[in-house]
């Protein structure tokens, strides 16, 4: 009682002062669908979170200085060696900081971690369509916030000025310097003059530990907001439709299972932080232009852009006394740039192709939209194949084919396999959609052979369940493109000329699927209630199927 | 946006005491039923107006209970464990910080393994516990929320823009433009000044990428050891070694672009279009800086002479003069000119005729 009493005090005194009682009710109320898929989102955010105790900590040991030191530290193999402040005040929180290393290893892991769970986070709301309408907006944060995690990361990895990660400066240099007109003034500026002189890693530190994070965090915030105010998109089940959310509410329920996976994150990356080295910068040794090691690798995330840069032919112009290097700024730029601009764009693309201006909160089943989630499958395998080049030499030693093959082989598959994918990823999303008609019209086989007074044997089926029917009868439904306006009876506008001929053809593409059984509309099907199907007919396709009632016999 | 919001009449029995609306006198007996802080009753959250006979009563969205009460107890002993195991783990990451030595690699091991795993323990045995928490011990529901269309009413839209444009006409932007011209050609600059502050960031390139620190008369000298070396050191083809101009050891600004690879070859190994009067006795120089990105080209396969940057596979055969013969480098790596000066040393016949390392705009 008196801690209730307690409790209606506080309450009481920020009320009357910041009046949050219905506001802050209703977010208690908040209802949050479930699906195993939405919590990607969250490792990503729950990883910055740790991302930014971890960082503080680093900071309060770490120097971010070029300046020379012969390092005489605990590390005695370096005993004696000229190094740059960076690197010897990260052997310092490596060996000399209680708990240092562990936090440097969870800094890492959680990097890698934050990358991957953006990655996938991508993936699913490309897949589900949940960059729809309304939600275009936080899709376009999320890909900047991809960009600014890529950048964070690269600087992150570079501070310790190890020669690994001089390494990657050095090809940051030289990636600069081929750009046409500015490239030389860029690198010169970024650098403080020539590579590598004595600034970058001042330069990178802020970067890193200010700026970049202060937009993440920035954008992390309006990401969210924007997600309450819009509420969640939820998957298709029964009860479940544009209009409405259905899940557990925020308090008590996601509070607790969200605490419970912000603990599960930090526990598995401590974990990785305890028992799976990461960066050993001690065995790299300090950076030394003159010196590099075999089997050099970048972090994951940026394995796309080193094999976009061991794929490409060695093209290159002099023209008017001034050189071309297309065979480094174009692998550097172009497949990077199209992968964000072409995920940026396609949310209106699709919205033109489509003509469909509605609000979706619906999820779409993958299979459901299966133009959209073959592109999607395409992109994802010219990546992979970019990704995997990107990691040759690796591959090469271990699968002992030639290292040369296996850039040439990537020459081919980055072309090829993309379109190989889509054609597959569609093929099987339409299986899938037959499958999915089938159980409609057919039912769920029972396993029952029944023989009739005529002696022929027949299978039973019973009629799928509404939660079953529910999933499997979501469809984004399209209207037809207004090809003839209604009024003067020429063809509507945004249909002329060569642009809507385009636009009819690719809405075609795009619509293109296995049409659910007639009788199947939303909500207008009711199932019988005498557990008898019709009986399993075989049937030409979908489009001259028998309606599914179960009355049919 | 959210039909969930209560209604701010008290009467309904609103526990949320603090409300700002509590203008009339709580149901003091339903107020001390509920809890404070739990949520608000479910009528409160329909659109339905009040019946005639005063305020419905009461129906909770979320039961109090759990539908398996005897299995509650179990799930509350075991959520109980995971929270005093992670406590444990808690206490003992602390004595492991105390106890736990550094300053050498194998106590840094241990003391990290320690450390790690107490903290993996403590966290994930909150997870743990906090999930048995939902699953076993709160009442399953589902709620629905309705949603509304994002877009505002025709009259909020309406309204907006009459406070927009009454706006504007009472700041008298529209009405004058002298004041609109005059602040945007002054914002332009003001926008533009700070760009330039960035011009000191660093020097200009200038012709800085053409050259290296090599001179003539310049000695080559063993990278690491700073020996200066003769013809004599390669007593059998096929080594290679690094070197750098003498007295830049701690130049790293002068090795990024002046690293060299020498290497010795048997006679009449060394081919057109190597330039054969740069050579000393069957030694060659290549630049060490790759043509593609400028790594080091650091691994040399001394059976088919070929150089391979390790970053990007750019490959160049050492006997013709580095040529690339696989990879994205579009240049082959430039030639030092070598010469023996009096005492016998190895050292440089001129700096490098062309720019060595990745190439940039200017370069021709």
């Amino acid at each position: 009682m008196s801690t209730n009493r307690a409790l209606e005090g506080v309450g009481t005194f920020l009320d009357d002062r910041l009046h949050g009682a219905r506001g802050i009710r209703i977010f208690l109320r908040k209802i949050f669908p479930d699906h195993w898929s939405f919590l990607l989102g969250e490792i990503a955010l729950y990883s910055f979170i740790i991302l930014l105790l971890t960082g503080t900590f680093l900071t309060l040991f770490f120097q971010p200085s070029m300046s020379t030191i012969t390092y005489h530290g605990s590390y005695l193999p370096l005993e004696g060696v000229k190094m740059s402040r960076a690197y010897a005040s990260t052997l310092n929180i490596s060996f000399d900081v209680r708990g240092g290393l562990l936090m440097r290893q969870i800094h890492h892991w959680a990097a890698d971690l934050f990358m991957a769970a953006i990655f996938a986070h991508m993936i699913r709301i490309f897949f589900t369509g949940a960059y729809r309408k309304p939600r275009e907006v936080n899709w376009l944060i999320g890909i900047i916030l991809f960009t600014l995690g890529l950048i964070e990361g690269l600087f992150g990895y570079s501070l310790p000025d190890d020669l690994l990660s001089g390494a990657g400066l050095r090809i940051l240099e030289g990636v600069l310097q081929s750009i046409p007109i500015v490239g030389t003034y860029l690198a010169f500026f970024l650098f403080g003059g020539p590579f590598p002189g004595n600034d970058i890693v001042p330069r990178m530190y802020i970067l890193h530990v200010l700026v970049i994070p202060g937009l993440i965090l920035a954008l992390i915030t309006a990401h969210l907001f924007i997600m309450v105010f819009q509420k969640h998109t939820q998957m298709p089940g029964k009860g479940r439709t544009n209009q409405n959310v259905v899940g557990q509410p925020m308090y008590p329920y996601f509070m607790a299972k969200t605490g419970a996976y912000f603990f599960f994150i930090f526990g598995v990356l401590a974990l990785a932080g305890a028992l799976a080295q990461i960066n050993p910068v001690w065995l790299y040794g300090p950076y030394n232009p003159v010196a590099m090691s075999a089997g050099s690798q970048p972090d994951f995330y940026m394995g796309m852009l080193e094999g976009a840069l061991r794929v490409f032919p060695a093209w290159q112009w002099v023209v008017f006394g001034h050189t071309f290097a297309f065979n480094v700024f174009v692998p550097a730029l172009v497949p990077l740039g199209l992968l964000f601009t072409g995920a940026a764009m396609w949310p209106f693309i699709e919205q033109w192709v489509t003509g469909d201006k509605r609000e979706h909160h619906l999820l779409d089943r993958p299979r459901n939209a299966p133009t959209r989630t073959a592109i999607g499958i395409a992109v994802i395998t010219a990546y992979g194949v970019l990704w995997a080049e990107g990691a040759n030499d690796i591959l090469a030693d271990h699968f002992q084919i030639s290292l040369y093959l296996t850039t040439q082989i990537a020459q081919v598959a980055v072309f090829v396999a993309p379109v190989l994918a889509y054609l597959i990823t569609k093929r099987i999303c339409l299986g899938l959609q037959r499958k999915d008609v089938h159980l409609l019209e057919h039912g769920v086989e029972t396993g029952i052979i029944r023989q009739l007074p005529s002696g022929e044997f027949i299978e039973e089926t019973a009629p799928v369940d509404d939660e079953a029917r529910a999933v499997l009868e979501s469809r984004t439904d399209y209207e037809p493109l207004p090809v003839i306006d209604e009024d003067s009876d020429v063809p509507a506008p945004g249909m002329r000329g060569a642009l809507g001929k385009v636009r009819s053809r690719l809405y075609n593409v795009v619509t293109e699927s296995v049409p659910l059984p007639a009788g199947n509309g939303h909500g207008q099907h009711e199932v019988e209630g005498n557990g008898h199907a019709a009986p399993a007919a075989v049937s030409g396709g979908p489009d001259d199927a028998p309606p599914a009632e179960g009355s049919e016999h | 946006m959210s039909d969930t919001n209560g209604p701010d009449e008290p009467a309904r029995g609103d526990d949320l005491t603090a409300g700002p609306a509590a203008s009339g006198e709580p149901d003091e007996g339903q107020a001390r039923r509920r809890v404070i802080g739990t949520p608000a009753p479910a009528q409160a959250r329909t659109l339905l107006p009040e019946g005639p006979g005063g305020p419905a009563p009461a129906v909770r969205e979320l039961p109090a209970d759990p539908e398996d009460l005897p299995g509650a107890k179990r799930a509350e002993r075991a959520v109980a464990a995971s929270f005093t195991i992670s406590m444990l783990a808690g206490l003992g990451f602390i004595a492991c910080y105390v106890i736990f030595r550094v300053h050498t690699v194998n106590n840094v091991f241990h003391s990290n393994l320690a450390l790690g795993l107490t903290m993996a323990l403590a966290f994930l045995a909150l997870g743990v516990g906090a999930v048995i928490w939902v699953r076993r011990l709160m009442p399953n529901v589902e709620l629905t929320e309705q949603r509304h269309e994002l877009r505002s009413t025709p009259e909020n839209k309406a309204a907006f823009k009459k406070t927009f444009e009454e706006g504007a006409d009472a700041s008298q932007f529209v009405k004058r433009p002298l004041i609109r011209r005059t602040l945007i050609a002054a914002t332009v600059p003001v926008a533009i000044a700070p760009i330039f502050l960035l011009r000191d960031l660093g020097p200009l390139p200038e012709q800085s990428l053409d050259h290296t620190v090599w001179k003539r008369g310049t000695r080559l000298v063993l990278f690491g050891t700073n020996r200066p070396l003769t013809p004599a050191d390669f007593n059998s083809p096929g080594s290679s070694v690094s070197v750098i101009p003498e007295g830049f050891a701690d130049n790293d600004d002068a090795l990024a672009k002046a690293a060299t690879t020498l290497i010795k070859f048997a006679p009449g190994q060394l081919q057109k279009p190597t330039v054969l009067n740069w050579t000393v006795d069957d030694i060659v120089a290549y630049s060490k800086i790759c043509t593609h990105l400028g790594c080091p080209a650091a691994l040399y396969e001394q059976t088919t002479h070929h150089i391979l940057c390790p970053c990007h596979q750019s490959t160049f055969d050492a006997t013709r003069g580095a040529a690339v013969i696989f990879g994205p480098a579009s240049r082959p790596l430039p030639q030092l000119p070598l010469m023996l000066n009096a005492e016998g040393f190895l050292v440089a016949r001129s700096d490098y005729q062309e720019p060595v390392g990745p190439s940039f705009w200017e370069r021709s």
